[in-house]
């Protein structure tokens, strides 16, 4: 049985890690992400946790602690956030190249310069092509129960990939919400040991990440990727599982009041709450809005999206992350690419708010789907726009 | 004809190599320009060129010298270059 109690959100997921038995934590401390690991530190400091706290001088490090940890066989957790994911880039790549089941908490942050510790998604957008698992919580329950979740997924002899879950800077790391932790259990056995499908072993012994030549290389991202594809049908499956277990419901893309909805909102993380108020204000003024949520990233659920935006005639996109001279939010040329060769799609509009811990309030929402319908009306301008910057 | 090169589903899960030590079928001794010549009048056996070589590409033979493994020689010339009797000396190698 679990119990419901008042918890910060970063408590909770190393409650979490905990309660997953995590054997290996490599990290290193960073802003906003820094709660999580001292409570970590403390509880294996304590006895409560059994499980070696690598101190590690750099991400970059920490990240390669948990690809040695996690070849020789070990569950293995890291966090960060903005230049200290950046900082861990190359062994990102080495991770999922290698096949490494490691799990890792992200909890977004800005990239500098300047220099921000507040919160928006450009740190994990410049990781999207890491080959990692990506998932972002929008509440605490769900960042405790996606941490959970994300080891199952990763050791499924079938994935045997990294998997990495966003959490936002402050707006969701720094709060304290009611929330469910569930008995250690219950989540044994939601989690078996992990089970290794590449292990370096004294006795049987195999080499990993050698050289691969112009006429391998190919056929091996090839097999990453089918693996990342096709690690989706594991993903429901354990959410299924999941669901039968604990009863909370998780789903690739969560959609509020969209079913007869004429503009639909898109967003990650957490400002997906602010949204759902200002969904409901609008529909009590008779406005045919509702709001549609990635929880599931990489690998993207084109099959989801196109379901859930079919009947809408136009989505507004709002990304935390602006893409430099390019189309506009990340996320938001996902969406376009996902729905461009449909014969009938809705018009997309694009706009990028909450850089660097700007708030996004609920008038904020309001002025983005008064934008939306204009543009639907009058046609685009631009590729995207941003809301709230000062002239 | 070329033989069939295998299809991604055919490799090892992340290129994995399980069989230790099958670097040796690999053949980098055609990768060479010049390729180490001893002069038997010079050598006097004492296994220098044997401690140095990066590829440990000299092998013992019946008569006690350091026989050179073609197959894996990348012909580096250091072995002709450390050789305190000057008994190594790299030459053309033929193609």
């Amino acid at each position: 049985m679990g119990t419901r109690t008042g918890m910060e959100v970063s408590a909770a997921i190393s409650e979490a890690v905990k309660l997953a038995r995590a054997e290996i934590i490599a990290a290193y401390p960073i802003t906003p992400q820094t709660h999580i690991v001292e409570e970590l530190a403390r509880m294996v400091a304590d006895g409560e946790l059994y499980a070696e706290f690598i101190m590690v001088e750099s991400e970059h490090s920490a990240m390669s602690a948990c690809v040695g940890a996690a070849a020789v066989g070990a569950r293995s957790f890291t966090a960060t956030a903005a230049q200290g994911l950046a900082l861990m880039h190359e062994m990102l790549y080495i991770a999922s190249g290698l096949r490494l089941p490691i799990v890792m908490v992200v909890v977004n942050r800005a990239m500098s310069a300047p220099i921000s510790i507040w919160g928006d998604h450009s740190d994990i957008m410049a990781e999207r092509d890491s080959g990692w698992i990506q998932l972002f919580a929008e509440t605490g329950q769900e960042a405790f129960d996606l941490t959970i979740q994300a080891f199952k997924i990763a050791e499924d002899q079938r994935v045997s990939l990294p998997v990495v879950v966003n959490i936002d800077g402050f707006t969701l790391s720094h709060v304290i919400e009611p929330l469910v932790v569930e008995s250690q259990e219950d989540v044994d056995k939601f989690l078996p040991p992990f089970k290794p499908v590449i292990q370096l072993d004294p006795d049987k012994p195999i080499t990993i990440g050698a050289v691969g030549f112009p006429e391998l290389y190919t056929e091996i991202k090839k097999q990453q990727n089918v693996a990342l594809v096709e690690s989706y049908k594991v993903i429901i499956e354990v959410w299924k599982q999941f669901r039968e277990q604990f009863g909370r419901e998780y789903h690739p893309i969560e959609t509020y009041r969209s079913e007869d909805a004429e503009i639909l909102i898109h967003i990650a993380g957490s400002t997906a709450g602010t949204a759902r108020v200002a969904v409901d204000m609008l529909r009590e003024k008779g406005e045919k809005v509702g709001l549609i949520r990635t929880r599931l990233w990489r690998p993207y659920p084109f099959g989801d999206i196109r379901k859930t935006v079919a009947k809408a005639k136009a989505i507004a996109a709002v990304d935390r992350c602006l893409s430099f001279g390019g189309p506009g939010g990340p996320m938001c040329s996902e969406l376009k690419a996902a729905l461009y060769n449909l014969d009938q799609r809705p018009f997309i509009a694009g706009f990028i708010a909450g850089l660097g811990g700007r708030d996004i309030m609920i008038e904020d929402f309001f002025t983005i789907v008064e934008e939306t319908k204009r543009l639907l009306e009058e046609g685009q301008e631009d590729e995207y726009r941003m809301i709230g910057v000062r002239e | 004809m070329r033989n069939k090169k295998p299809g991604w589903k055919e490799y090892p899960i992340a290129a994995v190599i399980d069989k230790p030590g099958s670097a040796t079928y690999q053949n980098t001794g055609d990768w060479k320009t010049l390729r180490p010549l001893r002069d038997d009048s010079k050598c006097d056996k004492c296994g220098f060129c044997w401690i140095i070589c990066p590829d440990a590409a000299l092998l013992i033979d019946e008569d006690g010298y350091y026989e050179v493994d073609l197959y894996h020689c990348k012909g580096c010339g250091i072995c002709a270059h450390e050789c305190k009797k000057g008994a190594i000396k790299m030459i053309p190698e033929e193609h």
